[in-house]
């Protein structure tokens, strides 16, 4: 009864605090939208309208049909048109366009010979990405060539897949966005919320009381699950108003996964709270697990694809199983059940960073 | 109330605390008077069972610690060095945090918070943030949270060291206040007029207890003469006097100086007064009362001279 009291005293305190602090206050809310637009709008894998200019030195039938369905495509946004391939690399260098289309005089008859090629595209190859739709973009003179011979409408064929309207990147994002959004908020608010106590002396004083260990530290990490879960509730709605990224499966299965991962990383806190002795300290040892958790948990990058030492780092991070679990229940339909080994791993990791974090918060005040 | 044997504390390499013996009465305010380093705070913490002693046996209020320590932090009250309530919740937010934290029975809270309130001159500022108070009334609120559960005993690590010389006495008075009411406390500083308030005193040195005893006694047993030497030029009869066998120090207040004689020398006053007029210094020698910064100097051997 006492222990209650005292659980909701502390409580108490934390929501207090946490309303006063308006900063934070404004984290709970601003952070997860910010993130949903930052990340929903710039991280884009579908490339459309990059900037590009043609250069049509031969002026014929046949290559201003070439320009237009190179403007079909929508991969190339057609600024320019300029009369030499010297102004191209101009451009080029400006940063004013990404691809140039050079089409030599010779256009027609370097179509018909097939010996040479009769277009030069000419690509910022800075960014990977745009390299490899340009790479998409140099089958279409080929297929182009064929075209003449009849079959008219192929060249775009051969892009369109990549670009499939339906591959939206958003639905694929929004779901990762969650785990990262919560790693971050849930162990740093954990991790400065105490490490601000000990920094203070408040600790000092708290731990001369009647509050066990375990009172003081449920009492901290209580009012951040409920955080957590409306900043879930935020997240979610931004992705249903804005992306139109939809929840397929049982919106109370994720509700059951986001619990149990906001618990892990809320014990991941608490752990990084007893290894720091500054608020600075916990903000760069967060940053040391965000930044994988981004890279390496199959967010930014497919999880199959990356090497196998970096998948067995990945598989250690929760916010890998926690992606498994919402990309799983809001867009292929699964259910927790189908997906439990990923939630066990996510129980298991809140049970070893609890379990580590209480051995050490004991040993702290020596 | 509190016994400690052999109380010893290593950190790493480092002893802060040696080999300490305790014994502290009852309804009585026991300082404990030494330098930063000297093992004060450290002594504090092992007896309310924050740090674990290296070595020795502490008993506190009849309890083994820090075995038992948990069943004792209902009846201590400690008060940490810095201000450590919470600076952005009110005096009143943060009194009844403590209330709810030292399970003060529930109907009986608001009437306690408001005795605290009056006693402690906070009944003004209820709602004002903590954090935006002056050093004074953060004390006054620290020492309300620290007896609000009515402690048999009080642990006050240096309370007054960020706080003018009105709020030192004022804040004195509540003490004596409390210990009339049966609760005993122990207080560590640095300031000597504190010191000589209490009833009995023990210094520390290096983490080792040098002296114990009321502060009376502590001057009565010193040891030494206290001469003070009165000259124009007490820089020319400081370097006169320095190295002078039989003379353990020479501390410079103002244009007076202070010299420590041990007993064994008959005539202080005459061996100051020779010494002077070797070296052509005049000057004035007289035997004094004993302060308790010379008994400090005293025991804790460290030869001092300059301005204290």
């Amino acid at each position: 009864m006492n222990s209650l009291s005292r659980l909701g005293a502390i409580v108490g305190k934390e929501l207090r605090q946490l309303r006063r602090d308006r900063l934070t206050f404004g984290m709970v809310v601003g952070l997860p939208v910010i993130q949903m637009l930052l990340f929903g709008y710039a991280i884009n894998t579908d490339v459309r309208n990059l900037k590009t200019a043609v250069a049509d030195e031969a002026r014929t039938h046949l290559s201003r049909e070439f320009v237009a369905r190179v403007g079909q495509t929508q991969v190339a946004d057609l600024r320019f048109e300029v009369d030499s391939p010297q102004e191209l690399e101009e451009l080029l260098r400006l940063g004013r366009i990404v691809i140039g289309v050079h089409i030599p005089v010779d256009f027609d008859r370097r179509v018909i010979d097939q010996e040479r090629s009769a277009v030069h595209l000419l690509v910022d190859g800075s960014d990977p990405t745009i390299l490899g739709v340009a790479n998409q973009l140099r089958s279409m003179p080929i297929r182009f060539d064929s075209a003449t011979d009849g079959a008219g409408g192929v060249p775009a064929i051969e892009v369109r897949p990549y670009y499939n309207p339906e591959r939206r990147t958003p639905v694929n994002i929004v779901p990762g966005l969650m785990g990262v959004i919560l790693t971050m908020t849930m162990m740093l608010f954990t991790a400065v919320a105490i490490v601000r106590e000990r920094e203070r002396g408040n600790l000092e004083l708290l731990i001369n009381t009647p509050v066990s260990s375990a009172e003081l530290m449920i009492g901290k990490v209580l009012p951040y699950i409920a955080i957590g879960l409306i900043q879930l509730a935020l997240i979610l709605a931004v992705g249903s108003l804005l992306f139109e990224v939809p929840v397929r499966g049982s919106i109370v299965d994720l509700y059951i996964a986001a619990s149990v991962f906001i618990a892990a990383n809320l014990a991941l806190g608490l752990l990084v709270s007893t290894l720091v002795t500054t608020q600075f300290q916990a903000m760069q040892m967060t940053v040391f697990v965000l930044l994988p958790s981004i890279l390496l948990s199959g967010f930014m990058f497919p999880f199959d694809g990356m090497p196998r030492f970096a998948q067995i780092l990945g598989e250690l991070l929760p916010n890998t199983h926690f992606i498994r679990l919402t990309r799983g229940i809001m867009l292929r339909e699964a259910t927790l059940f189908e997906l439990r080994t990923e939630l066990l791993a996510l129980a298991g990791f809140a049970a070893i960073a609890l379990t580590l974090a209480a051995m050490r918060f004991s040993k702290r005040l020596d | 109330m509190i016994e400690a044997r052999g109380l010893t504390r290593h950190f790493g390499s480092l002893v802060a605390v040696d080999s300490l013996d305790l014994e502290i009465p009852r309804a009585r305010i026991y300082g404990f008077l030494g330098p930063n380093g000297s093992g004060k705070s450290t002594t504090i913490r092992m007896l309310c069972g924050l740090l674990t002693p290296t070595g020795g046996r502490v008993t506190v209020l009849g309890v083994d610690v820090p075995g038992d320590a948990h069943s004792l932090k209902s009846r201590i009250g400690y008060m940490t060095q810095k201000f450590s309530l919470f600076g952005d919740m009110t005096v009143l937010e943060n009194l009844e945090f403590m209330a709810a934290i030292y399970s003060w029975p529930r109907d009986r809270r608001r009437e306690r918070i408001a005795e605290l309130l009056a006693n402690y001159d906070l009944a003004d500022r209820p709602n004002q943030l903590a954090g935006t108070m002056s050093g004074g009334q953060k004390q006054r609120l620290a020492l309300a949270a620290a007896v609000l559960h009515k402690p048999d005993l009080l642990l006050l690590d240096e309370p007054t060291s960020a706080v003018d010389p009105q709020s030192r006495r004022d804040f004195w008075a509540k003490l004596f206040a409390l210990a009339d009411d049966g609760t005993t406390i122990l207080v560590s500083t640095h300031y000597m007029d504190e010191a000589e308030r209490c009833h009995r005193l023990a210094i520390l040195d290096r983490g080792a207890k040098v002296a114990d005893g009321t502060p009376e006694a502590l001057k009565a047993g010193m040891g030494m003469h206290t001469v003070e030497v009165q000259a124009d030029d007490p820089f020319a009869a400081q370097q006169a006097l320095a190295g002078t066998p039989g003379i353990v120090s020479i501390t410079q207040l103002g244009i007076r100086l202070r010299v420590l004689i041990p007993d064994s020398v008959a005539d202080p006053a005459g061996l100051v007064t020779a010494r002077l007029e070797t070296s052509g210094v005049p000057a004035r020698c007289d035997v004094a009362a004993a302060s308790l910064e010379d008994v400090f100097v005293a025991v804790t051997q460290k030869p001092r001279s300059g301005t204290p």
